[in-house]
């Protein structure tokens, strides 16, 4: 009941204060190659799709063969402002085809090197699931390092490509997350962070600080 | 002769014009053609006291619907059926003859025209109730299946009825000698002992089963090899007449006889063959049953009987309708399904008539009995086709919005694929498919094929494919895909066409030979379009290239570029084709237009490979000097 009033709060005040500000495009890339087993990406990417201004993209989708279409995928860079990578932590990283995406779309004077401008001042994120508890990711627990510490190439990449990198939007202990009901108020935060980003409403110095962008989407809902 | 021709003429006419019209307005075939009939019979007079040698004639549409019906059904299912067949069937018999023969003893009847009446009322109409389940599509519905299986326990009940009414005779016990004026005017059995009687139908029982099996295979194939179509045809028929002379022979229903010989032979190959051509007969003739029906209502009797008659039909209809509503509690049959079993049975049928001639003639029932009772079973299927419209546009409706219970009932029969030519390439296919749990329906036209196919047991038919009503039977209107995999280019071509035209929403995956042909079957309309040899000499190409020692996955990318070109040309490719194809596309131009073609492909290819950059692209490392320029910029 308390939430509902909340967001509908917070929905009040963006349309206030950014009635004229056009909306921003936001590109999900999303990254699954096991979707039949999929238990929260397939309905963050399902949510991301039914948002307007959001482009989903179900990249084993369009790439089954991993032929991925440079030019095509250039052109989606530019279209948008901001870019989410949604996949399942695979080995502490992305799964292949989203490091397949990176290698090949990622090109030497389109992101990178001379003249390579064109991601300048786009923001940058990775929507991500891990199985392991959000214990377990700390310098002093079972995988000894924090989600953003693992996550450091990408932020690396968000810098050399000139974007900004926001805090990863990560659900820990996502293999019990629909026995534990979790998922229904993640989507929430999910639903609530791309109207934030389309209505561009998200408090950037807070959203690249954080260790986790998750927690942002709660206490912004509070504040 | 020429009288013959008119009669036929009429008929014909009458039908032409009655049916599509009630088609048209949605009261469904069967209806059309009972309005036909009422048309030229009673109302204009243009056909007389033939109908009911006609009737006798057209009721052989019964026998061969029972015949397509047994196709439908392979033993397996007939067998799970056991239970619903005595269930609901004896249950229905039952209760509704000992209703109506109660209601006929109270007005007093003596207890042998109050039994009599209660049997040949307790009959429904086979061939209206499938014909308009088949219309509308309700076999498959729980309610379609109850009411399949109380027609065929019905079916079933019929020989002991006939057996059992000369024993009821009035006056003379002798006359139970005298023939039915029906198919049985040859008889084998007259005077057997009872055992002997009994060992005659197991073994005809038992040749119809064995024979169907093991002598069915070797004769289609025979006949398949003339490779003509209308011997094959000729041999349906023969099957079908040869069953039901025999059972009459016997003194066994001819449509119980064919029943059974379609069961066993619904998994044959020839299955789907079989049924495209025993369907228009049966249509025909079912259709002329209807007619005769409707011209052989007696308007002297029915004008001066008129409201007996409406009150004995709505009484018959009401007490049928009760008890089926009972049965459908009974066995719990869920929303919609508990009124179309209510609603389709509900009428007498043409069983009915057979059991009041077979009573005039063993002295059962009175003259002036037997001419109200034909009117009110006749009554009573002209109003069944009302019946459907009722469940149509105010059951069906209502239980619509309350949740989609039908839909789960048709869930089994959707999402099929009809896949034609089973060849090397066809296999593959189905192999896939099947693989994946996808149900699938081959069909080839040689019957070699099939039988090579079957032994490794793939369900595959023999049967031209490019016919549409062989397509029709195979169910491509509600397959989710046609696959079309057969050699000959025209015919792929035609079918294309075909199936685009009549079946828009199924999707058209088709091999093509060759680049033109398959630009050809793309403008017919096909949705996805392969050639034969493409990807097998595309991983040809692939394995010399990985043979003359390059790195496998530079091979591979290799094959992929070349695949990307291919694609990216080909719209544009086929847009030159259908420009210059437009203006007059016969043979000798199709070559001149082929060379065109490889050498804008090949002009196409060769771009490609001399602009560096899209060739080059992916992985390309940064600049030798990228990294110290980094080193600068720090």
């Amino acid at each position: 009941m308390t939430s509902e009033s909340k967001k509908h709060q917070y929905s009040k005040n963006e349309q206030v204060s950014h009635i004229d500000k056009p909306a921003q495009k936001v590109l999900v890339l999303f990254a699954h190659p096991a979707q039949a087993s999929s238990e929260v990406n397939l309905h963050l990417f399902r949510d991301a799709s039914a948002t307007s201004s959001v482009t989903a993209i179900d990249l084993y989708h369009d790439y089954p063969d991993f032929n991925i279409d440079i030019a095509r995928e250039q052109q989606r860079l530019l279209d948008h402002d901001t870019i989410i990578f949604l996949f399942p932590l695979f080995w502490y990283s992305t799964p292949s085809i989203l490091k397949e995406w990176q290698d090949l779309v990622l090109e030497y004077g389109f992101a990178y090197g001379q003249g390579g401008t064109a991601l300048q001042g786009k923001k940058i994120l990775c929507a991500i699931t891990a199985g392991g508890k959000e214990e377990a990711y700390q310098s002093d627990g079972f995988n000894h390092f924090t989600i953003r510490q693992l996550l450091q190439p990408l932020e690396q990449m968000a810098s050399i490509t000139q974007m900004a990198y926001i805090a990863p939007f990560a659900l820990f202990g996502s293999r019990t997350a629909q026995e534990e009901q979790r998922i229904e108020t993640h989507r929430q935060k999910w639903r609530q962070l791309l109207s934030m980003l389309v209505n561009d409403t998200l408090n950037m110095s807070k959203a690249t600080r954080l260790e986790n962008l998750a927690d942002l989407c709660t206490k912004e809902g509070n504040s | 002769m020429t009288g013959y021709l008119l009669q036929a003429f009429i008929y014909l006419v009458a039908a032409v014009i009655a049916v599509p019209i009630a088609k048209r307005l949605g009261l469904g075939s069967v209806l059309g053609y009972l309005i036909a009939g009422v048309v030229i019979g009673p109302l204009m007079g243009l056909v007389g006291d033939e109908t009911t040698t006609i009737q006798h004639f057209a009721e052989f549409g019964v026998v061969m619907m029972l015949f397509l019906v047994g196709l439908e059904l392979e033993p397996k299912s007939l067998w799970s059926m056991k239970s619903k067949l005595m269930g609901l069937g004896g249950l229905q018999l039952g209760l509704t003859t000992a209703i109506i023969t109660g209601i006929a003893l109270y007005f007093s009847q003596p207890f042998s025209i109050a039994l009599t009446i209660g049997l040949i009322f307790a009959l429904s109409s086979t061939a209206i109730v499938l014909q308009t389940f088949q219309e509308k599509g309700l076999q498959q519905t729980e309610g379609g299946k109850s009411a399949f299986s109380v027609l065929l326990f019905q079916d079933i009940a019929v020989i002991p009825i006939l057996a059992f009414i000369p024993l009821l005779a009035l006056t003379e016990l002798a006359a139970s000698t005298a023939d039915s004026e029906h198919h049985e005017s040859v008889s084998l059995v007259k005077g057997l002992a009872p055992w002997a009687y009994g060992l005659v139908i197991i073994a005809s029982v038992t040749f119809v089963t064995v024979g169907g099996h093991y002598l069915s295979r070797p004769l289609f194939k025979f006949v398949a090899s003339s490779r003509l179509r209308e011997i094959f045809t000729a041999t349906a028929l023969m099957i079908v007449i040869g069953i039901a002379a025999l059972m009459g022979l016997v003194g066994l229903s001819p449509a119980l006889g064919a029943f059974l010989a379609g069961v066993v032979l619904a998994n044959s190959e020839f299955r789907h063959e079989l049924e495209a051509n025993i369907e228009p007969f049966k249509g025909l003739l079912l259709g002329l049953f209807f007619i005769t029906v409707g011209a052989g209502i007696d308007v002297d009797v029915l004008t001066s009987n008129v409201s007996l008659i409406l009150i004995l039909t709505a009484a018959v209809m009401l007490v049928k309708a009760l008890v089926l509503y009972i049965i459908a509690v009974v066995f719990t049959l869920r929303q919609s399904n508990k009124w179309l079993l209510t609603l389709s049975l509900a009428q007498a049928g043409e069983f009915g008539f057979v059991l009041l001639s077979f009573a005039a003639q063993n002295y059962v029932l009175p003259n002036d009995i037997i001419a109200i009772l034909s009117l009110v079973v006749a009554l009573s299927m002209f109003l069944t086709p009302i019946l459907f419209i009722i469940f149509d546009k105010v059951v069906v409706p209502r239980y619509q919005r309350n949740g989609k219970v039908r839909d789960e009932d048709e869930i089994n029969e959707k999402g099929t694929v009809v896949i034609a030519g089973i060849g090397r390439f066809g296999q593959i296919v189905n192999r896939l498919l099947v693989a994946n749990d996808v149900h699938t329906v081959v069909l080839d036209i040689r019957s070699e094929q099939i039988d090579l196919i079957r032994r490794i047991g793939t369900k595959a038919y023999f049967g031209d494919a490019s016919k549409p009503d062989i397509l029709h039977t195979a169910g491509i209107h509600d397959a989710a895909l046609l696959i079309i995999a057969i050699d000959d280019r025209d015919t792929a071509a035609d079918m294309v066409k075909y199936a685009k035209h009549a079946y828009p929403d199924t999707r058209v995956l088709a091999r093509a030979y060759d680049r033109g042909h398959g630009y050809r079957l793309r403008q017919l309309g096909a949705d996805f379009v392969v050639s034969e040899t493409y990807h097998s000499a595309l991983e040809m190409g692939t394995e010399a290239l990985r043979s003359l020692d390059i790195h496998p996955f530079h091979a591979e990318r290799q094959k992929m570029a070349y695949k990307n070109i291919e694609s990216k040309q080909n719209d544009v490719l086929y847009n030159a084709w259908v420009d210059d194809a437009s203006g007059e596309r016969v043979d000798n131009n199709y070559l001149k237009l082929f060379v065109e073609l490889e050498r804008l492909i090949e002009s196409a290819l060769k771009e490609d490979i001399h602009d560096k950059h899209s060739k080059m692209r992916g992985w390309t490392p940064p600049p030798k000097e990228h990294s110290e320029k980094l080193h600068d910029e720090k």
